[in-house]
């Protein structure tokens, strides 16, 4: 593909290694070459580095596709997934899954980036409910700020909700930025 | 709806002196006897340059500059010219750039190119002036703005930043590179700079210097990386043009595979243009400037983003 075409988000193939270009700065003088600099994110191993090109550069595009995964189980380092097309099983490690292990619950459905026969990063719904395990009684020490508490939901990650929210309620959750949305009801 | 409404409401300030720096400029250009023009946005064809890529409209083009036009009408026998015109420049997006901006030209019929950074730096001092401001604050820079502005040579900026002399030794690729990663970064960042004699490889549709073979009359005005206006003293020979035109027909053929149209209409006018200086200003960036706006979607409230 030409430079031109690169934009956030653009999956390329920098070396033989799946990238994900993470931000694109783009300068140009009046009449010369345009000079794209590449923020690129190694979908392997998470990495990141930055890459030069300019106008007329040709870039490689890494072949990927997306497939529907549902989330079955963890079974000791692996998470097994479901394709929801062909019922086939995928294990991915827990490092291929990073932080985002913290909203995978059992039974939802995934967005899988596939490299090949490779799963290397997955896109979670971006509003899940949970159902809150533990949350103390909201007391000055424990708060975490002055409108929340800690409180522990399903998969066993803690996060900030308002102090009126109690044990056994379910609460929505933005998994991109990690943060309480609204309670939903009472179990 | 919401977050149209926030986001245009908070560069309300910024669209105020937008307006009011439309104004001062139309006075500054009125006093000194300029006729305010406008010429076609939508046009048959355009001047050929390989790194600027035009939208196509059915069979005509999006203007990418008013510079052929303008020219043919100092043809024609108008001396003093200016004109606010839309350009459209294919996949020039970023934190200086929209498809689609605006672009300040002038032109000074018996003027050379050192005539137009006079008027260049006039303008800006007026400007600030009726705005009130004393120096310019741009980001954590701040610009000593009296005149005259500095000067430095394309060849001594290059050899103090770059380590080589672009105007005796031709390497357009090495030229273009060094200047956004070498160059620029490295040019004061206390006042302006005025940047002047650009290789004759690189002078576009400025004249070659009559004292030096090796360099043309072309200037560009920096306020540290952020690159306002592009001077020349006009290229006026017929033949000359029509050749850099044929070399940068092939160049964009060979490069991009596409077929661009020679401006005949413009070079039949080339003979009957007087000597006379030009320049080419982002308004949308001086108006970042005067705003101390990080970004051109600061300034614009539409751009290909949100439109």
């Amino acid at each position: 593909m030409d430079v031109a075409e690169i934009h956030k988000n653009t999956k390329l193939l920098v070396d033989g290694i799946p990238c994900c270009v993470d931000d694109v700065d783009f300068t140009k003088p009046g009449k010369g070459r345009a000079i794209y600099r590449v923020k690129l994110r190694n979908l392997l191993d998470g990495t990141t580095t930055e890459k030069t090109f300019h106008s007329g550069e040709k870039a490689d595009e890494a072949q990927t596709t997306y497939q529907q995964e549902q989330y079955l189980y963890k079974d000791g380092d692996h998470y097994i997934f479901m394709n929801t097309e062909t019922f086939e099983q995928l294990f991915v490690s827990e490092s291929q899954i990073g932080d985002k292990k913290d909203f995978l619950k059992e039974g939802i459905l995934v967005d899988m980036l596939m490299f090949g026969e490779r799963p290397i990063d997955i896109t979670l719904p971006n509003f899940i409910e949970f159902e809150v395990l533990e949350s103390e009684v909201a007391i000055k020490a424990q708060t975490i700020s002055p409108q929340l508490k800690a409180a522990t939901i399903e998969t066993g990650a803690v996060i900030g909700v308002p102090t009126f929210i109690n044990v056994g309620d379910i609460i929505k959750v933005d998994t991109r930025t990690g943060t309480y949305v609204e309670r939903i009801n009472k179990k | 709806m919401e977050d149209e409404k926030q986001h245009l409401l908070q560069l309300e300030s910024n669209l105020k002196t937008r307006a009011l720096i439309y104004k001062h400029i139309r006075k500054f250009f009125d006093d000194r006897g300029f006729l305010e023009v406008e010429t076609p946005v939508r046009v048959p064809v355009i001047a050929p340059e390989p790194y600027i890529v035009p939208f196509e409209s059915e069979d005509w083009i999006l203007s990418t500059s008013p510079e052929l036009h303008m020219k043919r009408m100092l043809a024609a026998g108008y001396k003093k010219i200016f004109q606010f015109s839309r350009c459209f420049r294919k996949g020039e997006q970023g934190r200086l750039h929209n498809p689609e901006f605006t672009m300040l030209e002038w032109y000074c019929a018996d003027a050379g190119y050192m005539v137009i950074i006079q008027h260049i730096e006039d303008l800006v001092s007026y400007l600030a002036k009726e705005l009130g401001l004393r120096r310019i604050k741009y980001g954590n820079l701040e610009f000593d703005i009296s005149n005259p502005w500095s000067r430095i040579t394309v060849k001594d900026a290059y050899l103090k930043l770059a380590g080589w002399d672009p105007t005796t030794q031709p390497d357009p690729l090495r030229f273009d590179i060094d200047m956004a990663e070498k160059v620029i970064p490295g040019l004061s960042q206390d006042h302006p700079i005025v940047l002047l004699d650009y290789p004759s490889y690189a002078a576009a549709l400025a004249r070659i210097k009559p004292d030096n073979p090796n360099v043309a009359e072309r200037a560009e005005i920096f306020f540290g990386q952020l690159e306002l206006a592009n001077v020349y003293g006009e290229l006026v020979d017929a033949d000359e043009q029509k050749r850099r035109f044929d070399k940068a027909i092939k160049q964009i053929e060979k490069e991009q595979g596409k077929q661009m149209q020679m401006p005949d209409k413009f070079l039949e006018a080339v003979p009957f243009i007087p000597e006379c200086g030009g320049v080419a200003l982002g308004i949308d960036r001086l108006v970042m400037l005067l705003c101390n706006a990080n970004s051109i979607d600061e300034v614009i409230p539409f751009t290909a983003e949100n439109a």
